[in-house]
C-alpha cells in the first residue's frame, strides 16, 4: 500500500500540531443563500441558527440579487452548464468576450482577460510579462496570491514597507539598472482595510519609469465615486498598467477573476499565463450572472452609495461603543483585540448573540495584531447594524474591553 | 557584537522595522520565526549581503533557517568570505 501507516501517522501528527497551536481551520456550514442574514450550522451537528453576517465579501449585496440569479438562470438555459475546455481550444463564447469588454469599460483600461479566479490571475500574470532582466517591487502586505505569483516569476523580487513611499522611492532608485520595474500593491488591503496611496505610487512610478500593478479585489464595484476602484478614488484612472480583480466579491460573488490593463500586457497573458492556458474557462452561468452585475453597477451608484453610508454608520457605532477600530473609509472595519484568544472568545460571544464575525490572528495577521474583521454590505439594513453593534457592546462589556486603547488591552490580556 | 553582525543588525532594523517599532534586535533574536522578517521580504537581505561582501549565496543555502538570527546570517556569510 502506497499510503503506508508511516505516512498516515506523520500527517495526523501535523494536523494535531495545527490543532494544538490553535491554527486549525474548520468550515461552518451555511444553510441559506449568501446575504445580510444567513443560517449557520455551528457547532457542526447543531440546528442552523439565523445570524447577521458581518464577514462576507458581499460588499454590494449582489450575491443573491434576484436579477443576477435570473440572468444566471437564463444563461444556463441558452449557453449551457459547462464548456469542457480551456479558453483557447473551444471554451470562449461570445459572452466571455462581452464580459471582458464590459470590465474594460468599467475599469477604464485597454483590454481584459478572464481567469478562473483572481488567485489564478495573480499566479499567472507576473510570469507572463516579466523575466530575469526585470524587478518586482511589492508592498509587504500584498495578498498571498500575489506573493505566490511573484515566486513563480523569474524577475527579481523586492519589497517596500507597507505604504511607505520613501522606502518605495529608495527601491525604485536602487533598481534603475533593471530593464523593467513593476510596483505591485493591493488597492484596498484585505486585513486592515486601508487604501494604497495610488496617486503617490503612480507619481513615483512615472518619475522612475516603472509600471504599476494593483489588485482591486477589495475595491472593484464600490471604491471611488462611481465604484470603479482605488484608481478612481485616487484620480489615476488610465495610469495603472495592470489591474487584477475578482468576480468573487462585490461583483456577484460567484467566482472568476481577470487581468485588465495595457493591451499588450493583457495579450501576453492570453499567450503565456499558465492558469489561463491550462485551466477551464469560466462557466457560462457565472459569465451570464456577471454581465447582469456589470449592467446593474454601471447604471446606478445606488448600491455603492448605500455601502458607503453603512460603512460610516458602522464605524460611528463601534467608535461610540468604545471599541478600538482601524481608522479608514473602506467597508473592511477591523475591531482590534491584539490577543488571539480574546479575538476567538469575542467571536464566539458574538455568535451566541446572533452575529457572525470571525477572529483573525497569526499567521493570517502579524503577531500581536489579532482582530475581528467586520465587513459591510449594501445588503445590510440599519437594523442589522444596530443589532450587531448592540452585540459588540454586550460582548465587549463582558470582556471589559470597552473604552480601552491598545496598550490597555495588551496590559489586560497580553499579546 | 562584531562588525559583520553589527552591519547585519543595522540593515535588519532599517529595512524591516516599521517607524515606531522599537523592538530590540540582538544576535540571537529570531527574525523570521519571530515575525520581524517574512520569508518573502528576505530577498533584499540576501542581496544586501551579496553586494556588501561581494559574495554569491546559492538559493539552496539562503534558507529561512540560515536567515533566522544575526548569528546564523553571520555564519552563512563567513562560509563565503574571509570576513571575521
Amino acid at each position: 500500500m502506497a499510503y503506508a501507516s508511516k505516512a498516515r501517522e506523520w500527517y495526523k501528527g501535523e494536523l494535531e500540531t495545527l490543532r494544538s497551536q490553535g491554527l486549525f481551520k474548520q468550515e461552518r456550514f451555511i444553510h441559506s443563500p449568501q446575504g445580510a442574514e444567513i443560517e449557520v450550522e455551528f457547532p457542526t451537528g447543531k440546528p442552523p441558527k439565523r445570524v447577521i453576517n458581518m464577514c462576507a465579501n458581499n460588499y454590494l449585496g449582489l450575491s443573491s440579487h434576484p436579477e443576477v440569479v435570473a440572468a444566471a438562470h437564463a444563461g444556463l438555459d441558452v449557453r449551457g452548464y459547462g464548456m469542457s475546455s480551456v479558453r483557447f481550444i473551444c471554451g470562449t463564447q461570445d459572452i466571455h468576450r462581452e464580459l471582458e469588454s464590459k470590465l474594460t469599460t468599467f475599469l477604464g483600461t485597454e483590454d481584459t482577460l478572464l481567469f478562473p479566479s483572481c488567485m489564478d490571475a495573480n499566479a499567472g500574470v507576473f510570469e507572463a510579462v516579466l523575466s530575469e532582466q526585470d524587478v518586482m517591487i511589492a508592498d509587504r502586505l500584498v495578498h498571498a496570491s500575489i506573493v505566490d505569483g511573484m515566486r513563480l516569476c523569474k524577475a527579481m523580487t523586492d519589497t517596500f514597507k507597507h505604504s511607505d513611499m520613501e522606502h518605495l522611492e529608495e527601491k525604485l532608485q536602487e533598481h534603475q539598472d533593471k530593464r523593467f520595474r513593476m510596483v505591485i500593491t493591493d488597492g484596498v488591503f484585505s486585513m486592515d482595510g486601508d487604501l494604497a496611496k495610488l496617486d503617490e505610487i503612480v507619481r513615483l512610478a512615472e518619475k522612475y519609469d516603472a509600471m504599476v500593478f494593483v489588485d482591486e479585489s477589495h475595491a472593484s464595484g464600490f471604491i471611488g465615486k462611481t465604484g470603479r476602484g482605488t484608481h478612481e478614488h485616487c484620480g489615476v484612472v488610465g495610469r495603472i498598467d495592470i489591474i487584477t480583480t475578482t468576480l468573487g466579491k462585490a461583483l456577484g460573488g460567484a467566482s472568476g477573476g481577470c487581468v485588465s490593463g495595457r493591451a499588450e500586457l493583457v495579450e501576453m497573458c492570453r499567450q503565456r499565463a499558465r492558469p489561463y492556458l491550462f485551466s477551464n474557462t469560466v462557466a457560462p452561468v457565472i459569465v451570464s450572472g456577471a454581465l447582469k452585475v456589470m449592467d446593474l453597477i454601471s447604471a446606478t451608484t445606488e448600491r455603492r452609495d448605500k455601502l458607503e453610508w453603512n460603512t460610516k454608520y458602522w464605524r460611528s457605532l463601534l467608535t461610540e461603543a468604545g471599541l478600538d477600530i482601524k481608522a479608514g473609509e473602506s467597508p473592511i472595519v477591523p475591531v482590534m483585540l491584539y490577543n488571539a484568544k480574546l479575538a476567538q472568545d469575542v467571536a464566539r460571544g458574538l455568535f451566541d448573540e446572533g452575529i457572525y464575525a470571525v477572529g483573525f490572528f497569526f499567521p493570517v495577521v502579524a503577531k500581536g495584531q489579532a482582530r475581528i474583521r467586520t465587513q459591510l454590505s449594501a445588503a445590510h439594513e440599519k437594523r442589522h447594524l444596530d443589532a450587531a453593534a448592540a452585540a459588540f457592546r454586550k460582548v465587549g462589556a463582558t470582556h471589559g474591553i470597552l473604552g480601552l486603547n491598545k496598550n490597555q488591552i495588551v496590559e489586560k490580556f497580553g499579546l | 557584537m562584531d562588525e559583520l553582525k553589527k552591519a547585519v543588525r543595522d540593515y535588519v532594523v532599517k529595512e524591516y522595522l516599521e517607524d515606531g517599532d522599537d523592538r530590540e534586535v540582538r544576535e540571537d533574536t529570531p527574525l523570521i520565526t519571530g515575525g520581524i522578517v517574512d520569508s518573502f521580504s528576505m530577498v533584499s537581505l540576501k542581496r544586501f549581503l551579496e553586494r556588501k561582501y561581494s559574495i554569491q549565496i546559492p538559493d539552496a543555502q539562503a534558507t529561512p533557517q540560515a536567515f533566522d538570527t544575526v548569528n546564523s546570517i553571520a555564519d552563512l556569510v563567513r562560509k563565503f568570505t574571509n570576513v571575521v
